[in-house]
């Protein structure tokens, strides 16, 4: 054979242009890509969702401020809560459990690739559509504004009347679409568990992030169809003239309070979930023991999914409803306390004797721990209808759910961040920058949110764009700024750290960790068709076996 | 590369169910949710409309349409069979029927909203009624409409000669599908014409 009928690939073909890349990455139906685009895609909104938070805390810096106009404070708080919440958690956590799910129980993709694709694209696109009412609420007229409704839309302020232009039809088209795409991504993730599981891999096999995923998949089913339901009324309502929510017409203000809050509080346990399985997961690798409880987990999870469809209208309580329905819900509210305490003791118990390794993921866990604890304490604080009469609309209110989606889902999220980024990466992150960005957000976190529970206490009411001074709320309200301002540290820190380390950073590895489960048994990053030879396990902990051939875990489950 | 390398009991048999029927049990549940909000709201506002017309003025039970939905259950059900057993020809014929029986229904839904804008006055905007019933049951109209898409261009496969019996569990699940539409049917029609008449 002659040299020259070799045809060597040139060095165009050998990397590929920009266009043929972003194509790939536009096209792609890898479940491991299109978990990365929604973790990127979520990142980007956290940082808008952040400056929109940032805005009204500068605002409230001192009675009296004028950097916004009422207006504006209106359209960042409602846009504010509609992102993180559904631009912003709910997407990293699909991201997560598209990315990790296959990898975890030994499958080379989703059940539903072109699904998984298609989920993507419409919650992407339906962030567009939120901003696009930032040009385009006003329609030909040009200069638009963003909804200014609040996240919970209560009627009548959603009404043709009360909301004149396009802005509230943004809103519900953006939540409209990305419900769509959330279904979607349950539903694939309800397929994939159930249908794609590896050779021994049984239920009682799962690592548990497969299971609290699943059963957050369970949830965005039941709670997200809802919503769904209630933006088509409120599209009926607004574009064909329904009557749905129109108090004029007979229709009611309160129905839709219940449809939303029937979404919305079993909403608050499908972004924590995920959360309790990236805890599930790092707790008991740098704890260097097996999770305890893993049955007893398992059942409080399905527990925590069944209570949490009972519970919405202790949102409702300052509305005025009968004394049995306050009576039940404060019950099933408090009950939802007792199988979330048990994983808090489970995890405690796995640290229990374990051989701790302070590394930035399980510091970020710790940290969950405790503040978790707290968010769940005020939650049931609140639970108690007298008492949630009191501080109802409070900024004490706004402190608890905080606390929880801060400093419960957001610090499990970051540990997760760190913990497979060398995974998606192939690179291990900076350690001394991850614990700069945990103490940054650490000591952020704490003078926001602690100090925000005291001016709701003295009794200021949220969503006030301004406030008169000598009502004690003042200092608070600079400490609770001041916070803010060590937390955009942190989440500058962080981000730097991912760039940083992605471009720079030393070589992974395939296991960095000594981990357990099958996702670090592939190369880092993992090849499009993950495993090889498709794996076979006998125990929870299949790494452990393979590690361990003379103690093997399958000999004791 | 290292896989696991433990191997399983040769005894363990490793099956699991099928990712299709999984997925469309998995949407069927949302769809439920769905439609379950929409019941409620109808049962809800149930006499409280504050002008005419009111559904026992206006509503009669479409009962020959109903028997005609119903019964195409029965004969998906039976075309998924055929299917099964390998008889593409007679699996095209209950998949026919099937999609007449639809169609039927359909009309008849078009037909009664056609007498009740044009004779009755009443359209979505005349009073809470007209909002929750054309919501209701144009929200499984809709349901319908896909399901008969979705039938047909299997029915057009069919005679091009490309559905064989390979293709029998994708069928299985399409069937489902209708099965789901059928049974919430029952649903709306209890709400809508017995309950809230």
């Amino acid at each position: 054979m002659s040299t020259e009928s070799v045809a060597w690939p040139n060095r165009a073909a050998a990397s590929p242009s920009f266009v043929d890349h972003l194509h790939e990455w536009v096209t792609t139906v890898d479940h491991k890509r299109l978990g990365i685009l929604y973790i990127v895609y979520a990142l980007i909104f956290l940082v808008i969702g952040g400056i929109e938070a940032t805005v009204m805390r500068i605002q409230l810096i001192r009675p009296h401020n004028d950097f916004v106009s009422p207006q504006v404070f209106n359209r960042m708080f409602t846009m504010h809560g509609t992102t993180m919440i559904f631009f912003v958690v709910m997407p990293v956590l699909f991201g997560f459990a598209n990315y990790l799910i296959p990898l975890m129980i030994g499958a080379r993709d989703m059940a539903f690739p072109r699904l998984n694709a298609f989920s993507f694209w419409m919650t992407a696109f339906g962030g567009l559509l939120l901003y696009f009412s930032l040009v385009g609420a006003n329609g030909l007229y040009g200069a638009g504004n963003a909804p200014d409704v609040g996240w919970f839309a209560y009627a009548p302020l959603t009404s043709q009347t009360f909301s004149v232009g396009h802005s509230t039809d943004f809103w519900t088209l953006a939540l409209l679409v990305s419900g769509f795409g959330s279904i979607g991504t349950a539903i694939n993730i309800i397929a994939t568990v159930l249908c794609m599981r590896c050779p021994g891999m049984t239920l009682a096999k799962m690592p548990l992030f497969a299971w609290l995923n699943l059963i957050m998949a369970g949830l965005v089913i039941l709670a997200v169809s809802p919503l769904t339901a209630a933006q088509i009324m409120l599209m009926v309502d607004r574009y064909l003239g329904g009557h749905f929510f129109d108090t004029q017409a007979g229709g009611s203000a309160v129905v839709w309070m219940h449809f939303f809050w029937v979404f919305g509080h079993p909403e608050v346990y499908v972004l924590v979930l995920p959360a309790f399985a990236f805890a599930s997961e790092i707790i008991p690798v740098f704890s260097r023991k097996p999770i305890f409880g893993y049955p007893v987990m398992v059942g409080a999870t399905i527990a925590i999914g069944f209570i949490s469809m009972s519970v919405w209208a202790h949102h409702m309580f300052t509305v005025g409803m009968s004394s049995a329905a306050n009576t039940f819900f404060v019950i099933s509210t408090m009950a939802i306390a007792v199988p979330t305490g048990i994983k808090i003791f489970n995890w405690l118990a796995t640290m229990w004797g374990g051989k701790i390794e302070f590394k930035t993921p399980m510091l970020f866990c710790i940290a969950f721990l405790f503040q978790f604890l707290i968010a769940g304490l005020t939650g049931v604080m609140q639970a108690a209808a007298p008492f949630d009469w009191q501080l109802g609309s409070s900024y004490f209110v706004v402190a608890h759910f905080h606390y929880v989606i801060v400093g419960g889902i957001l610090f499990c999220l970051f540990g997760a961040f760190y913990y497979w980024f060398p995974k998606m990466s192939g690179k291990i992150y900076s350690e001394p920058l991850g614990k700069l960005h945990f103490w940054l957000f650490i000591i952020g976190f704490h003078l926001t949110f602690d100090f925000m529970h005291i001016p709701g206490l003295l009794g200021m009411p949220r969503r006030i764009y301004t406030y008169e001074p000598g009502r004690g709320w003042d200092t608070w309200n600079l400490v609770v700024t001041i916070g803010v301002f060590f937390q955009a540290a942190g989440i500058l820190v962080f981000l730097g750290n991912l760039i940083w380390s992605y471009f720079g950073g030393e070589p992974a590895g395939n296991d960095p960790w000594d981990a357990w489960t099958l996702e670090w048994s592939t190369n880092s990053p993992p090849p499009v068709y993950n495993f090889y030879t498709i794996p076979s396990v006998r125990s929870r902990r299949p790494l452990w076996d393979l590690k361990h051939p003379d103690d093997p875990d399958w000999k004791y489950e | 590369m290292c896989a696991t390398s433990t191997t399983l009991p040769p005894e363990l048999e490793w099956k699991l169910p099928a990712r299709g029927q999984v997925g469309m049990f998995a949407l069927i549940g949302a769809e439920s949710a769905i439609f379950t909000i929409f019941v409620v709201a109808y049962l809800f506002y149930i006499g409280k409309s504050l002008s005419g017309p009111m559904p026992s003025e206006v509503l009669s039970p479409p009962i020959l349409y109903t028997i005609c939905l119903l019964s195409s259950s029965l004969t998906i059900h039976l075309a998924a069979k055929s299917l099964r057993g390998g008889k593409v020809r007679s699996f095209g014929a209950w998949w026919l029927l099937t999609i007449i029986l639809g169609a039927i229904f359909l009309y008849g839904t078009a037909s009664e909203w056609h007498r009740l804008i044009y004779k009755d006055g009443l359209t979505i905007t005349t009073n809470l009624f007209g909002t929750t019933y054309y919501s209701l049951v144009g929200l499984h109209g809709f349901h319908v409409i896909v399901g008969l898409l979705a039938l047909s261009s299997v029915m057009a496969f069919t005679t091009f000669g490309a559905v064989k019996q390979e293709q029998a569990e994708r069928i299985d699940v399409l069937s489902l599908y209708w099965h789901f539409v059928d049974a919430v049917w029952v649903v709306v029609f209890t709400v809508v014409y017995l309950i809230g008449r």
